[in-house]
């Protein structure tokens, strides 16, 4: 009675403070010409390895630094912002489709359907998911377009097993009896009864994979698989930055700490999400 | 778990495997880029590119190969490494060790570090110290292992710079090892100079994949041990003159762990995962970094047999903890 | 009659965050040794909060306000936490209502008898061993040696209730509380447990509180009472006193609501609202004494 107000207004601020960061995220994606000072592909020989703004030895207008080819840090973060979201979502909605659709058949149809589709996950459980998309993209070869199919080919898992529950509890509840007693088809149902009640699980699924998707394309870029151009990738900076971490930390830490507060967002604003569907769910 | 039960996980597992066997032979097969171009220089002549095919069994169709494969895996030959020119078995078992350690201690530190969070929380419920275990759990557990890693690189490689953060061991190092557990036997070989050198190496890929693993832990036992605290016999153990603390300890604790262990055997299939890339991520001379290399390189039959092995692990891991669970629950046990 | 070694003086305990409500107002209680004292009253009335304020192990969100648990003397509430446990847990012992889960799973009935006996009493271990033993047969259980080497779901219900039973007199403590003690077994076990514990009670001379909803068990085992009502007792009195001469109209509309198979149509008659209204009005009555004497006190202080 008095105390879940204050508690509520703590899971309100992780919503919105995940919300800001990735609002923001998207302002930079779209307006990374605008925003960025410098090109981000342009090197400069002149000036390699130019430490962040505040530091001695800084060129006035990097405010980041540079890389090892002279290339401005800042202006290369804000560009990979845009394969960073480019993957979140298309790879997310894939996942999710496919795994929803394979969780709704399996739950609600039961039977061999459902007695197929669980043993593929369980043979999907019994890869290691990261060796996996490495093999995935190796196999595709390396572009943007095979890190998502990759993402979406291990991680529809994730939304299968979570739907293919709700949907067999759905089932089980009295207004799908219902709706079928009153002559609408299966299909009819899927979509009009079990999918709305499913969603709101769905949707905080959807968020957190988003944060999973940009960690699996910078690792793939980590291990130059993912673009083949020069266009910059928060991985690709690091793998870069962890070469040379002794001379030039910095190469490192601003990517570093951009991906780290991604993947805080999207898992906070998951987070934030499940408890507004959800109050009982801690 | 009674026999028929067991029998029943065994066969479930054995068509796991086979699944898994089949998924990775078309994977590979599908692949484009010949393996053998890769292997021979621009000088070779047709009849050695064909003499290769026929050595690497390259030359059949993709399900007699498959047959092929299969049974020469079953008799735990998993072919030559292209790349290596090795056998793969002997590559792979070779490198094993060297990720079972660092698996292995990961574990070890997320036992302790999320057990004794767990306990510091259970014992001081509803207080600060609650808070910020929850704290430490929600960003360790959103933050993956790959992340940790490349902090902890930043932070105790380069800041404060105490630890190694390439390689398994001091290349310079004369090692006396017979084996390729490097740090068990410098332990049994009382060689301890070595041990701390390993260590040095070890421990941070070990606490970037043990991090998330110890937030899993400190949350699902705290939740299981408050829940333990509030059963009549731990207050009747209040009643005998007990402290909190002891209540805790020996009543609650065995009786937290077990539904706990499920949930844990899971989460360390996903450190073990983990391994690919952290090892990667500090030069780790393990299964982990030998497997980007075999895709890089496309070496069809070294990948084969790495991914196969993980998953022989991330089985035997369920399977080992399902027994656990057997073992520390004694009405299983009995009944 | 000799000293009471238990001794509740006006325990009053509220919820923390639960406004002007209160769980026990003003209760005074006294048992000596090798007596036995019947606590009556429904559920809700707050007979467990009587029994937890004297183990100390009152839920987080009560708080007690006012009052006294005395142990031979000692206020409970002066004693440092690690004092009172010891205390507590030397003198006094409890036989909990639901055997079924008032024993640890993950335990041989071994560890769990004799762990006060070793850590808390500093018997050795051979010693409690062989103290334990004595009172499983005591009783009455048959293999006492394959029942202390047991895990509690080997056992039946009537068997935990008699291992707990000899794991409260193990500790030959002063004072017994039993909460409801055969509530939660078969009707047919019920009896043999209500006879063991009253034999055992009379046995060792210990000083027993029983707590229970059903005056006819107060009937056959107590011979004195307190009668519980919202926190209050109403009535406190010898159990032939209570019997013949009800004082309060509270305690007679209870035994009203008793089953009687002599004259089963005198059964289970709901307490009457008039009865209700009067102890409300009581309450609030006590109610305002105490927060005028409340009142006074900190007009003394200041």
């Amino acid at each position: 009675m008095v105390e879940p107000r204050p508690l509520h207004r703590r899971r309100s601020i992780r919503l919105w403070l995940g919300a800001a960061w990735i609002a923001l995220l998207f302002f930079a994606a779209v307006f990374a010409g605008a925003l960025s000072p410098h090109d981000r592909l342009a090197q400069d020989l002149m000036l390699q390895t130019l430490p962040p703004a505040w530091l001695p030895g800084a060129e006035p207008g990097y405010y980041l630094g540079t890389d090892s080819l002279g290339r401005d840090i800042l202006s290369r973060i804000i560009y990979a912002t845009r394969p960073a979201l480019i993957v979140a979502i298309v790879a997310s909605t894939a996942a999710c489709l496919f795994g929803s659709l394979l969780g709704l058949v399996a739950g609600f149809f039961g039977g061999w359907a459902d007695r197929i589709i669980s043993r593929l996950v369980d043979i999907w459980m019994a890869f290691p998911p990261v060796l996996l998309s490495i093999l995935l993209v190796a196999v595709l070869g390396p572009a943007l377009s095979s890190v998502i199919i990759a993402i979406a080919v291990i991680d529809w898992t994730r939304f299968c097993r979570v739907v293919r529950a709700e949907a067999m509890q759905q089932r089980r509840m009295d207004y799908v009896d219902s709706a079928k007693v009153a002559g609408y088809g299966t299909l009819r149902i899927m979509a009009r009864e079990v999918l709305p009640n499913v969603l709101p699980a769905i949707v905080v699924l959807f968020s957190l994979e988003m944060g999973i998707a940009v960690i699996v394309e910078a690792i793939l870029s980590f291990v130059n698989l993912s673009i083949s151009t020069d266009d910059p990738t928060w991985g690709s900076m690091i793998a870069e930055g962890r070469g040379i971490v002794h001379q030039a930390w910095w190469v490192l830490v601003f990517p570093l700490t951009c991906l780290f507060l991604t993947v805080l967002a999207f898992s906070q604003f998951g987070e934030g999400l499940k408890e507004r569907f959800d109050p009982v769910m801690r | 778990m009674r026999l028929s039960a067991l029998i029943i996980r065994l066969i479930s597992l054995v068509v796991t495997f086979f699944g898994v066997a089949v998924v990775v032979f078309v994977l590979v097969r599908v692949a484009p880029g010949d393996p053998i171009a890769m292997m021979i220089g621009p000088g070779a002549s047709p009849q050695d590119i064909a003499d290769l095919r026929a050595l690497y069994g390259l030359d059949k169709s993709i399900p007699l190969q498959f047959l092929i494969w299969l049974g020469h895996v079953v008799r735990g030959d998993f072919g030559t490494s292209i790349s290596l020119r090795e056998s793969v078995t002997e590559v792979v078992f070779g490198r094993l060790p060297a990720t079972l350690e660092l698996a292995f201690l990961a574990l070890a530190i997320a036992v302790v570090i999320g057990g004794f969070m767990a306990i510091l929380a259970a014992r001081w419920r509803g207080t600060a110290t609650e808070a910020g275990v929850d704290l430490f759990n929600g960003i360790a557990l959103s933050v993956p292992d790959f992340l940790w890693g490349l902090t902890f690189i930043l932070l105790f490689g380069v800041a404060i710079p105490i630890f190694d953060i390439s390689g398994r061991v001091t290349p310079t190092l004369e090692l006396p090892f017979v084996t390729n557990f490097f740090l068990i036997e410098s332990i049994v070989r009382l060689r301890f100079d070595l041990t701390l050198d390993l260590l040095g190496h070890m421990l941070m890929p070990a606490m970037a994949l043990a991090l998330p693993l110890a937030a899993v832990i400190s949350q699902i036992l705290k939740t299981s041990l408050k829940e333990v605290m509030h059963q009549d016999y731990a207050l009747i153990a209040r009643t005998k003159g007990f402290s909190e603390t002891y209540v805790l300890l020996h009543e609650a604790l065995r009786n937290a762990v077990t539904p706990s262990l499920t949930v844990i055997g899971v989460q360390f299939t996903f450190l073990i995962g983990g391994t690919v890339i952290v090892e990667r991520l500090f030069s780790y001379e393990g299964l982990g970094n030998l497997a980007i290399d075999a895709v890089i390189n496309r070496d069809l039959p070294l990948i084969q047999g790495i991914v196969l092995l993980f998953a022989v692990i991330f089985v035997g891991v369920n399977l080992a903890v399902d027994l656990c669970y057997v073992a520390l629950n004694p009405k299983l046990r009995h009944g | 009659m000799s000293a009471p070694f238990l001794k509740i003086d006006r325990l009053s305990v509220r919820l923390r965050r639960g406004g002007e409500g209160r769980l026990l107002r003003q209760a005074s209680i006294a048992v000596a040794p090798g007596e036995v004292h019947g606590l009556v009253g429904e559920s809700g009335a707050g007979k467990s909060m009587i029994g937890r304020a004297i183990f100390g192990i009152l839920p987080r969100a009560v708080e007690v306000i006012e009052g006294a648990v005395r142990l031979g003397g000692t206020d409970l509430f002066t004693l440092s936490d690690r004092e009172r446990r010891r205390l507590v847990g030397v003198n006094a012992a409890l036989i909990p209502q639901d055997p079924l889960t008032a024993l640890n799973p993950s335990k041989r009935i071994e560890a769990q008898m004799t762990d006060r006996l070793t850590r808390i009493l500093g018997l050795s271990a051979a010693e409690a061993k062989a103290r334990a033993l004595g009172l499983l047969e005591e009783v009455q259980i048959r293999e006492p040696a394959r029942v202390f080497r047991s895990y509690p779901h080997e056992l039946s219900g009537g068997m935990r209730q008699r291992v707990l039973i000899a794991s409260a007199f193990a500790a030959e403590p002063r004072l017994i509380v039993a909460d409801e003690p055969t509530t939660a077994l078969d009707v047919t076990v019920q009896k043999q447990i209500l006879k063991l514990i009253a034999e055992m009670q009379r046995r060792h001379g210990t000083a027993l509180l029983f707590v229970t909803h059903n005056l006819g068990v107060v009937a056959k085992i107590c011979q004195r009472v307190s009668v519980l009502y919202a926190g209050k007792i109403v009535e406190q009195t010898d159990v032939a006193t209570l019997f013949n001469a009800p004082a309060h109209a509270y305690t007679r509309a209870l035994m009203a609501a008793t089953p009687r198979y002599d004259r089963p149509e005198e059964s289970l008659a709901p307490v009457r609202p008039e009865v209700i209204e009067a102890l409300s009005q009581e309450i609030a009555q006590t109610d305002n004494i105490w927060a005028e004497a409340r009142l006074a006190a900190a007009g003394r202080r200041a």
